[in-house]
């Protein structure tokens, strides 16, 4: 075990318990407004202080990593479910107009901007966390296409695969039995690292107003809310902040761990 | 950053020493929303108006800071006993900015070109009653209405009732001539407006000899422009909730005073179930506005019962009417059959009174079974999905035209109240000029729409003028939206 994965696995699961402690319990109802008691900084009653509506701020952090988690589990998800086949395609059929085709629709997606598209997503069907999954989602494709692609063809040309040839497996059951289940650390890890920038893009596009619409609580809609009272209450915006820092930086640890924990030659080493 | 800050205080220092020999004659004050262009007789939009009103274009009549009505172009005029024919004596010696002089050729066109069939005013209504305008001589104009109207002269003082000229009207959008005390010197789009002194204006000349209007429409820049003194003073600053820190600092005057903005929560009237008035009134009862101006404005705005400005001499408080009682309103929805609530949509536009104000409603009515879904909305989708298609259940928005209650007599307005009985009232106030009666008849049409429920009535919106403590003459109240910047000096 490295250090890297104990510490981005343990602030990981801080996250997710949070998330998931929030669907029974939360210390204040996160949609009740209790506008005597605003700004407060934190104190015995609030832990993390109350927003400019007295909403409590550790309540809306909790629910807010529902969103957040939420959103870039299944843009991840949208990502790879759709990636990985088309990099696996494009593999398994190097050199074709069908791999042409792919990669370089994947060029396509990849020369724009993520957030420039994802705007236009948003004021195209309308701003909501659907959208956003949508939009982030698409940007994740490509990233998995390469990486899928960029993998499988080393393993096409290794032996094991050469006797499935010629035991006669087709090409998609080669890709599917043999290829993906070798890959798969590559994608856990990558996956991981998405499942960050993803948190990160929401909150981006919450802050633009783009995201989760309230009342729902999101990181980046309250960091936005937060800014022109930051130099009386910094509390506002330094508590969502935190909690997208340590985040990402929880899942790029995890991440890094995953890599050097799964790769095999390091394994040996260790060994 | 030490280093900036030694250079910020020897530039002040600099500052004070020229200060003392000439008194600073420029001043730069910022606005939130840039004018989408110059023409204040063609656009409602109020960014127009506070650039141009009175500076560069001057009407027959003009507001003052305090709400009066005071001759600007007219000298004077003679109004005749049956109320319906107004003689206007024009001030001698006027001329536009390109030369020509100001005459009643001029006027006829104004107010002819404002009340055409085509006329692209956004205010028309305000000249609807004008018959014929006739030019008695080159500085006397007859103006004939079909009826005595109380409020011709308050009319004639809005900016949509500028005079301009029929020679430089073609480019009017980017290169406004009018009589004013201040010509248009550069305008670099998305940032600022330039004017400078007119050196032939007829009236007395302003003190200042050259004034910056410039665009900041992001709170947290406004923010920063004004405490780094990057300008002199915000026009309505777009954070409430920076003001006590203004207030703290001796560098800074703060300004408090009220606006013509009716803030509600204006309901489609049209749209079930708030055709139901019984609904209407769930939906009053069920808001809680003390709430809302401490939340949203974090204390700024005045209470309003209906769509009437508090500091006009005929308001009624009718907030009593509609007093927050969410048992009640869950009373009355149950009475309307709705005691399981219902769900509606809540369009935000982005002024912090809506989207704050939006969030605090949607939870007060949540409490009472209302789900009201938010749609955060920019302006133009504000404009083509709510004011012009009515396809809304609920929105928030200020009523920012000064004395305003006569769009409840239009039917086809965006909230769709339609009520006979209001729109009678509303002739009768037209064809009535004495002024008592008149109070009377403003009185019972606040009764009239506060008892109807026709709109949630929220707060009277506050102005929330920011400049630096030498700065005088900045008006405190918005009667009508201007930057009157011949009133404006520095103290010495």
């Amino acid at each position: 075990m490295n250090r890297n994965l104990i510490l981005g696995a343990g602030l990981s699961s801080l996250v997710l318990l949070a998330a998931f402690l929030s669907f029974v319990w939360t210390p204040f109802d996160h949609a009740v407004l209790n506008i005597p008691a605003k700004l407060q900084p934190p104190n015995g009653t609030h832990l993390l202080g109350t927003d400019h509506f007295g909403r409590d701020l550790l309540s809306m952090i909790m629910v807010g990593a529902r969103t957040s988690l939420a959103v870039a589990l299944v843009a991840v998800g949208i990502g790879m479910g759709v990636g990985v086949p088309l990099g696996l395609s494009a593999a398994a059929a190097k050199g074709s107009w069908l791999d042409e085709l792919i990669m370089r629709g994947n060029d396509l997606i990849f020369a724009f901007p993520s957030l420039v598209i994802a705007i236009l997503i948003t004021a195209v069907f309308g701003a909501g966390a659907v959208n956003a999954i949508i939009a982030i989602g698409i940007f994740n494709i490509p990233v998995f296409a390469r990486i899928s692609r960029g993998a499988a063809l080393s393993l096409w040309e290794r032996e094991f695969i050469l006797a499935a040839r010629v035991a006669g497996k087709t090409r998609a059951r080669i890709s599917a039995e043999h290829i993906l289940p070798n890959i798969a650390n590559l994608l856990i890890v990558q996956g991981t690292i998405q499942f960050s920038l993803g948190i990160l893009a929401e909150a981006g596009l919450s802050y633009v107003g783009l995201g989760a619409q309230p009342p729902v609580p999101s990181w980046g809609r309250m960091l936005a809310d937060a800014q022109t009272m930051v130099s009386f209450a910094p509390h506002l915006a330094l508590v969502p902040g935190c909690a997208i820092i340590l985040t990402v930086l929880g899942l790029n640890l995890l991440g890094d761990g995953l890599r050097d924990w799964l790769d095999p030659k390091l394994r040996v080493a260790r060994a | 950053m030490s280093l900036k800050s030694f250079v910020f205080t020897a530039s002040s220092v600099l500052a004070l020493t020229a200060g003392a020999a000439v008194a600073k004659d420029s001043i730069t004050i910022a606005m939130q929303l840039e004018p989408p262009h110059l023409d204040p007789t063609s656009a409602a939009a109020q960014a127009i108006d506070s650039v141009v009103y009175v500076n560069i274009f001057e009407g027959l009549t003009r507001f003052m800071g305090d709400g009066s009505i005071a001759p600007l172009l007219a000298k004077s005029w003679e109004i005749s006993d049956d109320g319906t024919v107004y003689t206007f004596s024009l001030q001698e010696g006027v001329a536009f900015h390109d030369g020509s002089a100001m005459d009643a050729e001029d006027v006829k066109f104004s107010l002819d070109r404002a009340r055409a069939e085509d006329s692209t005013n956004a205010q028309k209504a305000l000249f609807a009653g004008i018959s014929s305008v006739d030019v008695v001589d080159p500085m006397t104009v007859k103006v004939t209405l079909a009826e005595p109207n109380g409020s011709f002269l308050f009319n004639l003082a809005w900016g949509d009732a500028v005079i301009v000229a029929p020679e430089s009207i073609e480019d009017i959008k980017t290169a406004p001539v009018g009589t004013g005390a201040f010509k248009l010197a550069d305008w670099v789009q998305g940032d600022r407006i330039e004017m400078a002194r007119n050196a032939d204006y007829w009236g007395e000349a302003p003190v200042l000899a050259s004034a910056t209007f410039k665009f900041i429409s992001d709170p947290t820049a406004a923010f920063a422009a004004m405490m780094a003194e990057d300008v002199d003073a915000f026009d309505n600053f777009p954070a409430p909730e920076n003001l006590p820190q203004f207030e703290a600092d001796p560098r800074f005057q703060v300004l408090v005073g009220s606006t013509e903005g009716e803030t509600i929560l204006s309901t489609n009237n049209k749209q079930p179930p708030f055709d139901d008035a019984k609904v209407r009134q769930a939906l009053a009862h069920a808001i809680d506005r003390q709430a809302i101006i401490d939340g949203a404005m974090f204390g700024y705005g005045t209470p309003i019962g209906t769509h009437f400005a508090p500091h006009n001499p005929a308001y009624v408080d009718l907030t009593g009417g509609s007093a927050y009682d969410p048992d009640k309103a869950r009373a009355l929805l149950a009475e309307a059959g709705l005691a399981d609530g219902f769900e509606t949509t809540l369009h935000l536009p982005p002024p912090s009174y809506a989207r704050r104000g939006g969030e605090i409603i949607a939870a007060q009515l949540a409490e009472v079974g209302i789900k009201a879904e938010i749609t955060n909305v920019e302006w133009a989708q504000w404009l083509e999905t709510v004011f012009r298609g009515k396809t809304f259940g609920l929105t928030i928005v200020s009523h920012t035209e000064p004395m305003d209650i006569g769009i409840y007599a239009r039917p086809d307005y965006y909230f769709q109240y339609d009520n006979p009985a209001f729109q009678d009232l509303m002739a009768t106030l037209n064809a009535t000029t004495d002024p008592e009666a008149r109070t009377a008849l403003m009185q019972d049409a606040q009764k009239t729409i506060a008892g109807d429920y026709v709109n949630g009535y929220l707060f009277q919106l506050a102005k929330l003028g920011v400049a630096k403590a030498g700065v005088l003459g900045l008006w405190e109240n918005a009667p009508t939206a201007a930057i009157d910047l011949g009133a404006i000096s520095w103290a010495e």
